[in-house]
C-alpha cells in the first residue's frame, strides 16, 4: 500500500492485475458496442457524459455496462490496438464487460463506491486483492 | 469465494488442459462468481452466436483464432447464422472480400470442432436437447424456444460465454438452471384468435414490451404450431429480453400461476402492427425465415411461387438452414422458388447479412426481423402474413 494512500473499499476481483494510472470517471453506463470506437478508444455515443474523450490508458470508472454482447469484442479490439483502458472499476460489472476484460486481460474490480473517485486522480487498482486506492 | 470447483475444473482453470481451456474456464468461473453460483454443472449441448463477420469484425476473429490454437469442443456445438449463404453467396450480391472474411470465421469454428450449421434453429437440424437437460445456448430466440417449448435449461449466453461452455463442457449453475428461477411471474390472457406467424410475432412484441425480463404465463391460446412458437420466441426475446415463457396447455414446464393478470386484445396486436409498419415504406425486399424457415414453411412458399414471377425491382430471400435447403432441393421446392426469381438462402438471414444501403423497405412476417432491419440496416418495414409477403413479391 502506498504511503498516504486512501483505500476506498474492498471490492471484488473480476480480472487480475495491478496498475497505477489516471482515473476517468463517469456516472453513466457505457455500451462498448456502438458506444466506443474500437480503433481509437474514443467514446462516440451521442450525448454521453464522456463523448469525445478517450478511454485509452485510463483507469476507466463507470457504474456498469449496457448493450450488446458484441461489446466484449470491442474491448478485445482496443487491447489489440493498444488503446484499451489500463483498468476498469465498476459499481457492478455486467457480463459483457466482465467477459471483455477476461478475454482482453484488462484488470477489473467491482463492488466499489465509485462516487468517491474523480477524473484526474491517480489511482491504484490492485485487482488481485480487489482493492482500489487513491494514490494522490 | 463461494464457487466450488472439482479437481478437473481446477486443472482447467490452472491451464493444465491448455491455454484456450484456461481462458474458457476463467470466463465461466467469473460469470459464476458475479451471479453467485455455488458450483459448475455439465452441459450437453452448445449453440454459439457471433458468427457474421459483419458483427464480429477483425478483432472478434482474432480472438476466435487464438482460442482455436488449442481449444476443442467437448460437447455437441452448433453455430448461429453467418452473413451469407456459404455456397451461393455470389448470386445474392455479397462481395468477394466479405465472403473471404466470413469463410475465415467459419473455418476457425470448424477447427475447434464446432459443427458449422449456421442456423438460429439448431433444434430443427440435429441439436435437440430433451426436457430437463442443462445446455448453454446463445441466440436469444433459440434460448427462449429451448427453455419454454423444449424444456431444456439455459441462460441467455453471449458469443464468448457459449464458446467457453463448448470448450469446457461446463456452465455455472445460476439463473434459469435453477428451478426456482423458472416460475411464471405475470399472467397474460389472450382475448383474440391468433392464426398466422405474424400474429405470434406481434404477440411477442406486446408481451415483450410489457413484461421486460419477467417470465410470462400465457392463457387463451388453444393451438400453436412449432413455426408459430419459434416466431413468438424470437419476438418476445427481441422486444423484452425474455428468456422463458409458459403457455397453458402447450409448453411442458411446471409453474405456479401468477395472480397478477393482464388481458391482451386484438386492439393491442393492431397497435403493435402499427408501430412496426412504417408509413410510406416502399417495399423492394421481402424476407421470410427469421427464425430460419422450416421445411413445412418452405413447401408452402414453393407452392405459392410455383409458375409465378417475382416483380422486377423486388428481391426475395427465404432464409433457412443448409440441411433444410438440401431437403428442399431434393423435394423440388428450391427449383420452384428460384425459377420464380426468389432466392432460397441457406446459412444467413436478413438480420446479419451485410445489406445496409441495398434496399429501402422490407416486408416480412417476422417482428424480430423488423427490429434489425430498422436498427442496423435503416430499412423501413411492414409486417404481414407469409401469404401477403409472397403476394407483395408478385405484384
Amino acid at each position: 500500500m502506498y504511503q498516504g494512500g486512501v483505500v476506498l473499499v474492498q471490492g471484488r476481483k473480476i480480472f487480475k492485475g495491478k496498475v497505477v494510472g489516471e482515473a476517468l470517471v463517469t456516472g453513466e453506463d457505457i455500451s462498448f458496442y456502438g458506444g466506443c470506437d474500437p480503433e481509437t478508444g474514443e467514446i462516440v455515443e451521442k450525448g454521453h457524459h464522456l463523448e469525445g474523450k478517450s478511454v485509452s490508458g485510463k483507469i476507466l470508472v463507470f457504474p456498469t455496462g449496457k448493450g450488446s454482447t458484441v461489446g466484449s469484442y470491442v474491448l478485445y479490439a482496443l487491447k489489440k490496438a493498444e488503446k484499451a483502458p489500463l483498468a476498469i472499476v465498476n459499481r457492478t460489472t455486467d457480463p459483457v464487460v466482465a467477459v471483455g476484460c477476461i478475454i482482453s486481460e484488462i484488470p477489473a474490480v467491482d463492488q466499489i463506491d465509485i462516487s468517491r473517485l474523480e477524473t484526474g486522480q491517480r489511482v491504484e487498482v490492485d485487482a488481485n486483492n480487489g482493492v482500489v486506492s487513491i494514490v494522490e | 469465494m463461494k464457487l466450488e470447483l472439482t479437481k478437473e475444473e481446477n486443472e482447467m482453470l490452472e491451464g493444465k488442459q491448455g491455454k484456450a481451456t484456461r481462458k474458457a474456464m476463467e470466463i465461466i468461473t467469473t460469470l459464476g462468481e458475479i451471479y453467485g453460483a455455488e458450483k459448475l454443472i455439465p452441459v450437453s449441448s452448445v449453440q454459439i452466436a457471433g458468427v457474421s463477420y459483419h458483427n464480429l469484425g477483425e478483432a472478434g476473429l482474432e480472438f476466435l483464432s487464438e482460442m482455436a490454437e488449442d481449444g476443442r469442443t467437448r460437447v455437441l456445438t452448433t453455430l448461429n447464422p453467418a452473413g451469407m449463404d456459404m455456397e451461393e453467396w455470389k448470386k445474392h450480391g455479397i462481395s468477394e472480400d466479405f465472403a473471404l472474411d466470413q469463410q475465415r470465421v467459419v473455418d476457425t469454428f470448424e477447427k475447434m470442432g464446432v459443427i458449422t450449421t449456421c442456423t438460429c434453429t439448431p433444434y430443427l437440424i440435429g441439436n435437440l436437447p430433451h426436457y430437463g437437460e442443462h445446455i448453454a445456448w446463445a441466440e436469444s430466440s433459440a434460448v427462449c424456444f429451448s427453455n419454454s417449448v423444449i424444456g431444456a435449461l439455459t441462460n441467455r449466453e453471449g458469443g464468448p460465454s457459449a464458446l467457453a461452455s463448448a470448450l469446457t463442457g461446463r456452465t455455472a449453475e445460476y439463473g434459469l438452471h435453477l428451478p426456482e428461477n423458472r416460475i411464471a411471474e405475470v399472467k397474460y390472457e389472450i382475448d383474440t384468435d391468433l392464426t398466422e406467424t405474424d400474429d405470434f410475432g406481434l404477440l411477442g412484441h406486446v408481451i415483450g414490451g410489457r413484461t421486460g425480463r419477467m417470465i410470462p404465463y400465457i392463457t387463451g391460446i388453444r393451438h400453436a404450431t412449432m413455426e408459430q412458437l419459434k416466431s413468438f420466441s424470437a419476438s418476445v426475446a427481441t422486444y423484452g429480453g425474455v428468456a422463458m415463457f409458459h403457455i397453458e396447455g402447450i409448453t411442458p414446464n411446471r409453474t405456479t400461476i401468477p395472480e397478477r393478470t393482464e388481458v391482451i386484445t386484438r386492439e393491442d396486436l393492431n397497435k403493435a402492427r402499427a408501430t412496426l409498419d412504417d408509413e410510406m415504406a416502399i417495399i423492394d425486399f421481402i424476407s421470410v425465415g427469421c427464425p430460419h424457415a422450416s421445411i413445412k414453411e418452405i413447401a408452402e412458399i414453393a407452392q405459392m411461387l410455383d409458375g409465378k414471377q417475382v416483380t422486377e425491382g423486388k428481391t426475395v430471400w427465404i432464409t433457412t438452414a443448409k440441411p433444410t435447403k438440401d431437403l428442399a432441393i431434393k423435394m423440388g421446392y428450391y427449383d420452384k422458388i428460384e425459377r420464380a426469381g426468389a432466392f432460397l438462402v441457406a446459412d444467413a438471414c436478413c438480420a446479419v447479412a451485410p445489406l445496409e444501403g441495398r434496399f429501402t423497405g422490407l416486408m416480412t412476417d417476422s417482428a424480430k426481423a423488423c427490429f434489425y432491419a430498422r436498427g442496423k440496416n435503416k430499412f423501413k418495414t411492414e409486417i404481414r402474413t407469409v401469404a401477403e409477403c409472397i403476394k407483395e413479391a408478385l405484384s
